[in-house]
């Protein structure tokens, strides 16, 4: 463990091991004891893959006083056994809701079904929510789906649509330009500004995928319209 | 009946901002706000609001607004206005960092913007708007906050708090500086290791030239081009705003308001805090460099930029700068 100063107002807390759950568990116990601790100075800290940036106010501390802050979290912060939620989130992998199947299954030598077998067969970490409100970065795919990002960016991926690139899958809680390749859509909504707890999901998260038949992704997707939520399990 | 501003031009991308979103990092939600937050301040401080109030930032072009239902009052940071009637009769101009009182009926023309990227118009007690998650500021890219996440367009009608209060203009004594800058200072890093052994040498000595493909979440650099040592592929890691990021083209991207939570592209160093609101008042095809300070520099720096904030907040003033003009074409 490293720490990196990132200008006069923060400071990236470097974790010297590839992303993992246990690590993604460290890090949310890490953020979770510098936001409880109501330490002068500390602004707010953003889960990285192997990384927290902890944010401060240089008027109001300085980084080797945050430094300090960081060593004593990390003594105290063990990985909270039960406050990690699990999900299990319905995913229909048919026709337009699923625009880059096909050519993923041929890029990795599997068919359609072959493809939708290998993502729903594992249960995902959520490593860090970033790119956009509620975006989850998870991992880690079965490496017979491992594939660069496309090389021509959609302007527009349609929201809710669950998608891979290089190790991970994510789901794009909004409309946005989008360079990974779509392989289904959900109906259930990841993010809503409105709520106390805008974003679904929360780092060290697991999901599990379940497919669904488009019958039911167009019923679910009327009752999360109609302001329904998911709840763990 | 409340006043309300009804936007009669909305300019290019006037948005609602304040000084940002705080606490939402986690979950992916970018800090937002003003992209020069010292000029938000101090417009807000000249009608009396508190420093961090919901204002209009005006880029590049202004707006046409009418007072309606009531009287307003407004400052203007970063550019000039004129008031007229709603017939179009110029009544008086209105001098930046100087409060103004539109009355019903009347409209308030503000000009181009032209001596930087943005300027902003405060409303004296400010909107009569809901805050999303905290703040009032607009992210464009995630149509959350401001007025109805997106950019103000003609015709829309903003609630104010309350009217204006029936009192003395104030003014700035002494004028901040808001010029755009030539210079911003930067620490280096924090990804140094990953860039080749004359890159930063060559990033602080070269002239880099603000592209039209900058917006509010980036500006994007064209300049030399800094290599790589290593592939620019890095574990996606929290940024912060003033992050300067080299992607793979190894053309620099200054980050700014609206920039994503996190990013996996080597940063070679970071703009100062003191220097944050100056870098936000770069316009495109403005040119600038950088020059490289230590931790200390950048504390001096920082009591220095309070210290001059101070300084000019403490210089607000009742009265006007110079005497109102009223055109002799006055209508009867």
């Amino acid at each position: 463990m490293r720490f990196v100063p990132c200008g006069d107002a923060a400071l990236a807390v470097q974790f010297d091991e590839l992303p993992s759950a246990s690590l993604a568990r460290r890090i949310a116990a890490l953020r979770e004891r510098l936001a409880s601790d109501l330490a002068a100075g500390v602004i707010e800290s953003i889960p990285g893959l192997a990384s927290l940036t902890v944010l401060f106010d240089p008027e109001g501390t300085s980084p080797e006083a945050v430094e300090r802050l960081v060593l004593r979290c990390l003594a105290s912060a063990h990985a909270p056994a039960g406050d990690t939620r699990r999900w299990r989130i319905p995913v229909c992998y048919e026709g337009e809701l699923a625009p880059d199947i096909e050519d993923v299954a041929a890029a990795c030598g599997l068919s359609a079904s072959g493809v939708v077998a290998a993502h729903s067969a594992r249960e995902y970490v959520v490593y860090l929510l970033g790119f956009s409100p509620g975006f989850p970065y998870m991992g880690d795919l079965d490496p017979r789906l491992a594939l660069p990002r496309r090389a021509n960016p959609r302007p527009q991926v349609p929201r809710g649509s669950v998608a891979i690139a290089t190790t991970h899958t994510a789901i794009y809680p909004q409309s946005t330009a989008g360079g990974w390749h779509l392989i289904g859509a959900t109906p259930v909504t990841l993010f809503a500004a409105t709520a106390t707890r805008p974003a679904l999901l929360s780092p060290a998260d697991t999901v599990i995928f379940e497919p669904v038949t488009r019958e039911t992704f167009d019923t679910l997707a009327r009752e999360f319209a109609a302001g329904r939520k998911l709840a763990p399990e | 009946m409340t006043a309300e501003a009804l936007i009669v031009k909305a300019g290019i991308a006037t948005t609602v901002q304040d000084l940002g979103r705080v606490g939402y990092r986690a979950c992916g939600v970018p800090h937002s706000g003003a992209l020069d937050p010292l000029s938000l301040k101090l417009v807000n401080r000249v009608v009396g609001n508190p420093a961090g109030t919901g204002v209009l930032e005006m880029l590049y072009s202004g707006i046409v607004l009418e007072a309606r239902g009531g009287a307003i009052r407004v400052a203007l940071g970063g550019s000039e206005a004129t008031i007229e009637t709603s017939s179009g009769v110029t009544l008086r101009n209105v001098p930046r960092w100087q409060s103004t009182l539109v009355h019903a009926g009347e409209r308030l023309r503000v000009g181009p913007i032209v001596d930087a990227a943005a300027a902003y118009l405060a409303f004296e007690g400010g909107f009569a708007i809901a805050p999303v998650l905290g703040s009032l500021s607009t992210y464009l890219r995630g149509e959350l906050g401001g007025w109805r996440g997106r950019a103000l367009r003609s015709g829309d009608v903003l609630p104010l708090a309350r009217d204006a209060l029936e009192r003395t203009e104030q003014r700035l004594a002494e004028a901040p500086s808001v010029a755009m800058p030539r210079t911003l200072r930067v620490q280096a890093g924090p990804h140094l290791e990953r860039f080749g052994r004359n890159a930063l040498a060559t990033f602080l000595e070269r002239d880099y030239m603000v592209t039209p493909a900058s917006d509010r979440s980036g500006l994007r650099l064209e300049g030399a081009r800094l290599d790589h040592a290593q592939g620019y592929d890095l574990p996606s890691e929290g940024v912060v705003p003033g992050s300067i990021q080299v992607p793979g083209s190894g053309q620099p991207v200054l980050l700014v308001a609206d920039h994503p939570t996190v990013g996996g592209y080597p940063r070679i160093a970071t703009i100062i805090s003191a220097d944050l609101a100056a870098a936000g008042r770069l316009r495109i095809g403005a040119s600038v460099r950088f020059s490289r300070v230590d931790a200390e520099e950048a504390a001096r720096a920082r009591d220095e930029a309070h210290a001059a904030y101070t300084r000019i907040a403490d210089s607000l003033r009742s009265g006007r700068s110079h005497d109102t003009e009223v055109y002799p074409d006055f209508p009867p």
